[in-house]
């Protein structure tokens, strides 16, 4: 039975090829263009951040050794363009998860948590790469939402000299739906 | 580019535990989500398109992403450190969206401070991002900051560096 007193069918086991594939790297990919110092600005005028290391290139100097980019904007830079030449279907960030929703059956999910730890600064002109590692699935879990599992995959964040960069780690739950229920 | 100087340097000796940091008000608008979630190159619907937000999420209104959200974060925490202070590690609980006509306040207290085995000096942070009463995003922060006037925690690497 679900929170809601709604009877479904219990979940199947996780697949023995999603259980290889933890802490397997998947989905390395390249960022589609440098780090640029346009979009540094853009950001900080978004949330009208006027630290001076990213305004004022003397203390950028003094600090960082040259311009950096403010930590919090590490997912900016591999995130796929909304267009691109070629490209038929719209690029999918975080691949992993999405494919953990088709493989167990779980037709919907939320990120329920998100950690960022950042590592060495991202500076202009890199080329920054990332990497997705699936680390955990959960047993089967009930939530008020539904009956699902909770997962937990790491994005990393490497430059064109493969120093790490940061991680992401996101944990989301999957799960069904009580019958006749379905999102908006 | 040159011209804005930031003044304030906060060092590790000038915090304690409980501390609570000066509170920040913004008034969300639509430009505020709009531009928000294309600097951070978030093209999904919910954050620009009305009509998609209401009729496809079955959310009032478009709402600000969590990238965006993050930047928010940052730029809070770093109005209080000054240059030097270096984020090291951000864990995030998204309890409700935030919308145009919101008025967001972020809050923040002092939790732990703490010098690590290679020197390096650390507050942590419980910071609240809040709509009227209700908190939306919870960040829980980690921070580095200088221990001294000659300390600079943008200079460490590999091993000393440890978020």
């Amino acid at each position: 039975m679900t929170a809601h007193g709604t009877p479904i069918q219990d979940l199947p086991p996780v697949p023995d090829e999603v259980i290889a594939r933890i802490d397997k790297v998947q989905y390395e990919e390249e960022g589609g263009f440098p780090v640029e110092h346009g979009y540094i600005w853009t950001t900080c005028a978004a949330v009208e951040n006027g630290n001076p290391l990213f305004w004022d290139d003397e203390v950028a100097n003094e600090l960082t050794d040259g311009p950096i980019a403010p930590p919090t904007m590490l997912s900016v830079w591999f995130r796929p363009h909304h267009w691109s030449p070629g490209r038929t279907e719209p690029a999918v960030p975080l691949q992993a998860h999405f494919d953990l929703k088709e493989d167990l059956d779980l037709s919907e999910a939320i990120i329920s948590s998100n950690t960022n730890a950042f590592h060495e600064p991202v500076r202009i002109g890199d080329r920054v790469r990332s990497r997705q590692l699936l680390r955990s699935i959960s047993e089967p879990k009930t939530t008020k939402l539904g009956r699902g599992r909770f997962w937990t995959i790491d994005v990393e964040y490497l430059n064109q000299d493969d120093v790490l960069l940061g991680v992401e780690s996101y944990t989301a739950f999957g799960y069904r739906q009580p019958d006749g229920e379905t999102d908006a | 580019m040159t011209g804005h100087r930031e003044t304030i340097r906060l060092l590790f000796g000038d915090v304690s535990v409980d501390d609570v940091l000066p509170e920040l008000s913004h008034q969300v608008t639509a430009t505020t989500v709009v531009l928000g979630a294309l600097a951070s190159r978030d093209w999904r619907p919910m954050h620009h398109d009305r009509d998609f937000a209401i009729h496809r999420n079955g959310t009032k209104d478009i709402f600000l992403n969590t990238p965006n959200q993050a930047a928010w974060f940052e730029r809070y925490v770093t109005d209080w450190t000054g240059p030097t202070g270096r984020l090291g590690r951000m864990i995030f609980r998204m309890n409700t969206s935030v919308f145009p006509n919101d008025t967001m306040r972020f809050t923040a207290t002092v939790t732990d401070c703490s010098v690590d085995e290679v020197g390096c000096g650390w507050v942590d942070l419980n910071v609240d991002l809040m709509v009227d009463d209700v908190t939306a995003t919870t960040c829980a922060t980690r921070v580095a900051l200088p221990l001294d006037d000659a300390d600079n925690p943008w200079a460490r690497r590999g091993d000393a560096w440890r978020p």
